[in-house]
């Protein structure tokens, strides 16, 4: 078996039995990178001797018998995520060369656990996109194509389009995400794999780049449902560092996805069957419902009535705390600064930010600027508020029902890269079934479960209780089984 | 008597309310765990979150908070269970998140009352509208370089309590009172140091101007004024200014002002229309502040005693309502006169700390922080007074050689022979011999010159080295002189 064909609990698997070492993972994927990343595009930063340095570790600790849950496996990391001396983009030219002295908590979690990190991946700039092409880095294609139609290139989704790509193509056995809208799921989705955004609290935000703070968290995209829960149990836990985060312990998630949906009530939001939904889809759905009841789950029809406010209430809030989070950079104490000679601290303001951000960053600044503005916050920001608390109090109610809601991923399988790309609204209309759990603060996991006509993969997302991953984790594992969902990309390592 | 300025049209009100921005007494910052100490090199109480560093996050200090419920209970407020943190966002250089957090909405403290005293000995209550924690910005340094602006973020992160007083005053004398009385209850509660000269504590004064019995009419606000004079002084500038704008027919503009403390006068700093858009919004980043009433209860029950309180306590230990407010005034004054006073005369001790000790340290150029002698020595010195060990006259000569010498009275009147004489029969031996020496003057005293006796007494006081017990020694040449 290649090395770069482990799912991640194989892999541990394998370096238990002395059957790989970490160094010949890591250099699997280094090599596997370098093949091919110049195509993908999927990594900004490729740390090769941190990473070969970090394996060698790895195996003389294993060798003394020392083993974290994660000891050797090499993972590739968001570029949102603040690495200790390795550079930083968040997908901005604005950050400039920002290296941090500071390691994120949740990938100081995953090195205490072992973990060797590949590099940093791409993303939509500051997070902010569905499709990564707003990347300064260039865009990340996706590694499946059409059938059909092969030369097309494809969109790996966003914001975590790098994660999702790179460990789709087998360039990593798995990647940290972050999830604001959908920036975990979608992806996970469009690539074929599985990715979970936990409950709002349950990962550490110290260190990672803000976007929207009360909507930001920070979740795994790896090849199996199981593999996500073994990321996740690494990541997460109670951080002091982070007022938002939850002092709650952090139960074996691994275990829970063996569990099973016997009994299980399964939510169905009759408001998210969309006009103008693609068939497949629909018909997706009503497969991954037949195969829960098949394993003896009940299915149940519900009502989250202001689900239809959610994408309009996202995009307030999350510009809103958008404009505020990105006030910082400023071209003063790190990152780019653009300073004509002579000229005053507004102009270095106007210059740098200008020069640093990309056109979505800056309509979201504007936007968010707007909403929060005099005259406007009460008509906007504060209503967009009180629809939020509305979505929320719809998933209580629904959630005093049923133990887990199943909808579709996607409206959509991944697009090609010139397509979507003149009308924003257009564009925003991707994160319509994944944004209400992030203004409710709810797990959500993304799970691959068949095919499109075009041999595209398209995902069913699963809903959860806040803090109940559990019961999601055991849900998507009965989708994830009874799909059998084996398809390959076509750029992938060892086939190119 | 309303205080009013004439003016051409007649006489006009002033109306004043303060703003005021207290350093919390912290060791780490409000939302950092970065130092607060004062003076520090540039740069070097900064934390990566008090710089804006991408993914840094605030964590809530909870002393700064005990401090603030402190206050809030010393000037008699609402304590609000739950408050929250607002972002107020505006760009400056200093400002490194480009928002400042600001309890703007949800304050922790609400209504309260500060009661002044004032020079005619008439008390005047001022509300208190509310407090807020939230934290300072950096400095701009903008003369260390020709073309370059210099950034200090020691400050920057740093707790500030914004207190924010009614309209309720009506002259510089009671802006004055006022913040000196705020100023005086901090320092007692020890939840700011009331540095004025170090900014730890600054005020934002709002003035405006009318006829008597009209409402409120625009007012300004005169930013940053850094000490108690300067308050009273923008106070009346402003007041100035505003009434002739009014009597020439002109119209009062809200906006900020700055006063110029050299030329004694202020001037407009931002108008109304060049007023930022701070657009708050609650931080995302920090969860509502809730406290226990548990907990306030349990800082209540530790509170320190406060001036007002402290000051009926001396006035009931028999002070003059003058001593028990002179030596109230500083908390420093009132822990020496405690000392002093502590199991002996308190009128006694009153005396001695606003007389001698208040007079040694003007002389010296000193404070009560650093007094020329110890509260204990001077403790001791009242009860050698008090045995009678040492007369009035001698105490004194022994209170200067304390100052001088740093010693304690005990080893002074030891090592000097100070010890007053109270053995009449040395004393009457003594007058004998003055009277004989001078058996002419004896002679006038008793031809009817009775302004002598003095003399007498003082030649044997003198003869005696100062020594004699002054009412023995009257007695004695008194009889003397028979």
């Amino acid at each position: 078996m290649h090395p770069t064909d482990f799912t991640l609990r194989g892999a541990i698997e394998a370096l238990n039995e002395g059957l790989v070492t970490s160094v010949e993972l890591t250099e699997a994927h280094l090599r596997a990178i370098e093949a091919l990343n110049p195509r993908l595009n999927a990594f900004t930063t490729v740390t090769a001797e941190q990473a070969l340095a970090q394996a060698k570790a790895s195996d003389a600790r294993r060798k003394e018998g020392i083993a974290g849950p994660l000891e050797g496996v090499p993972l590739a990391i968001k570029d949102l995520f603040c690495t200790a001396g390795v550079r930083t983009t968040a997908g901005s030219r604005i950050l400039g060369n920002f290296i941090p002295p500071y390691e994120s908590t949740v990938t100081a979690n995953l090195l205490r656990d072992g973990a060797v990190f590949l590099g940093k991946v791409n993303l939509d700039e500051f997070a902010m996109g569905s499709s990564n092409t707003t990347s300064a880095f260039g865009p990340v294609e996706n590694p499946w194509s059409r059938a059909n139609d092969p030369d097309t290139r494809l969109v790996p989704g966003g914001s975590s389009g790098g994660s999702a790509a790179a460990v789709a193509a087998r360039l990593a056995l798995g990647a940290t995400a972050t999830d604001t809208g959908g920036s975990i799921r979608q992806p996970a989705a469009f690539c074929g794999i599985a990715g979970i955004k936990p409950t709002y609290g349950r990962c550490s935000r110290y260190g990672i780049v803000a976007f929207a703070s009360s909507l930001d968290q920070a979740g795994p995209v790896a090849r199996t449902v199981e593999d996500c829960a073994i990321l996740l149990r690494s990541m997460a836990g109670f951080d002091p560092k982070d007022s938002t985060s939850a002092e709650v312990p952090v139960p074996d998630f691994a275990a829970a996805c063996a569990r099973g949906v016997k009994g299980l009530r399964i939510g169905v939001p009759k408001e998210y069957r969309l006009d103008g939904m693609p068939a497949e889809i629909e018909a997706l759905w009503q497969q991954g419902l037949d195969w829960l009841r098949a394993e003896g789950a009940e299915t149940v029809e519900i009502s989250l009535p202001h689900t239809k406010y959610a994408l309009p209430t996202y995009y307030i809030v999350a510009p809103a705390e958008a404009s505020s989070n990105l006030a910082r950079y400023d071209g003063v104490r790190f990152g780019l600064r653009v300073a004509e000679k002579g000229s005053d601290l507004k102009d270095l303001y106007e210059r740098t930010r200008a020069a640093g951000f990309g056109a979505e960053v800056r309509r979201r600044i504007m936007i968010g600027t707007y909403v929060l503005s005099a005259g406007y916050y009460d008509a906007y920001y504060l209503k967009a508020q009180k629809v939020r608390a509305l979505i929320k109090r719809d998933f209580d109610e629904a959630f005093g029902k049923v133990d887990a809601i199943v909808t579709p991923a996607t409206p959509s399988a991944a697009f090609g890269m010139d397509e979507k790309q003149d009308d924003p609204v257009t564009m925003y209309l991707n994160d319509v079934f994944t944004v209400p759990a992030n203004l409710a603060g709810l797990p959500g996991l993304a799970v691959p479960a068949g095919l499109d006509a075009q041999g595209l993969p398209l995902g069913l997302q699963v809903l959860g209780r806040a803090f109940d991953e559990e019961t999601v984790f055991a849900v998507g594992t009965a989708i994830e089984k009874a799909a059998g969902f084996d398809a390959l990309p076509r750029l992938r390592a060892g086939a190119v | 008597m309303t205080y009013t300025l004439e003016g051409r049209t007649g006489p006009w009100e002033i109306v004043v309310g303060l703003e005021v921005h207290a350093q919390v007494t912290s060791n780490a910052k409000l939302f950092s765990g970065a130092a607060t100490e004062f003076g520090a090199a540039p740069n070097s109480q900064v934390s990566l979150v008090d710089a804006g560093f991408p993914g840094m996050l605030p964590v809530i200090n909870r002393e700064c908070v005990a401090q603030a419920v402190r206050t809030g209970l010393g000037l008699k407020a609402q304590v609000n269970l739950w408050s929250r943190f607002d972002r107020k966002n505006y760009f400056y250089a200093d400002l490194p998140q480009g928002y400042q957090i600001s309890q703007y909405a949800h304050p922790i403290i609400g209504t309260g009352a500060i009661e002044i005293e004032l020079g005619d000995g008439t008390v005047k209550t001022i509300g208190i509208t509310r407090l807020h924690l939230e934290q300072d910005a950096g400095k701009s340094l903008h003369d260390q370089h020709p073309t370059k602006s210099f950034i200090d973020l020691n400050r920057s992160g740093v707790a500030l309590m914004e207190i924010v007083s009614e309209p309720d005053m009506r002259s510089p004398e009671e802006a004055g009172a006022y913040l000196s009385k705020l100023r005086q209850i901090l320092r007692y509660l020890g939840t700011c140091d009331g540095n004025m000269d170090e900014g730890s504590m600054r005020a934002d004064v709002n003035v405006s101007v009318r006829k008597p019995g009209e409402g409120y009419r625009t007012r300004c606000e005169v930013k940053n004024v850094n000490s108690i004079r300067f308050v009273m002084q923008a106070v009346e500038a402003e007041a100035r200014r505003q009434i002739e704008v009014w009597e020439e027919g002109g119209t009062v503009e809200q906006e900020t002002r700055l006063f110029d403390t050299g030329r004694g006068v202020t001037r407009s700093m931002r108008s109304k229309e060049d007023a930022h858009d701070y657009r708050y919004f609650p931080d995302p980043d920090l969860p509502p502040l809730v406290i226990e009433q548990s907990w306030v209860d349990q800082l209540k029950a530790s509170l320190p005693e406060l001036p007002d309180e402290r000051r009926a306590r001396y006035v009931a230990m028999g002070l003059t309502p003058y001593d028990a407010h002179v030596l109230t005034l500083e908390k420093e004054t009132a822990a020496y006169f405690e000392t002093v006073a502590k199991g002996r005369d308190a009128k006694v001790a009153a005396n001695w700390v606003t007389g001698d000790l208040f007079a040694a340290i003007n002389r010296l150029k000193t404070s009560i922080a650093a007094p020329p002698v110890p509260a204990e020595h001077l403790g001791q010195l009242l009860d050698l007074l008090a045995d009678k060990t040492l007369s009035g006259t001698l105490a004194k000569t022994v209170f200067e050689a304390m100052i001088e010498t740093g010693k304690s009275p005990g080893a002074i009147v030891q090592e000097r022979g100070l010890r007053q004489v109270t053995d009449t029969g040395a004393i009457d031996r003594m007058v004998a011999q003055v009277l004989e020496a001078n058996a002419d003057k004896v002679a006038e005293y008793k031809a009817g010159k009775e302004k002598l006796f003095g003399f007498f007494v003082g030649q044997v006081m003198k003869a005696m080295q100062g020594k004699g017990n002054p009412a023995l020694v009257n007695e004695a040449v008194k009889r003397a002189l028979g």
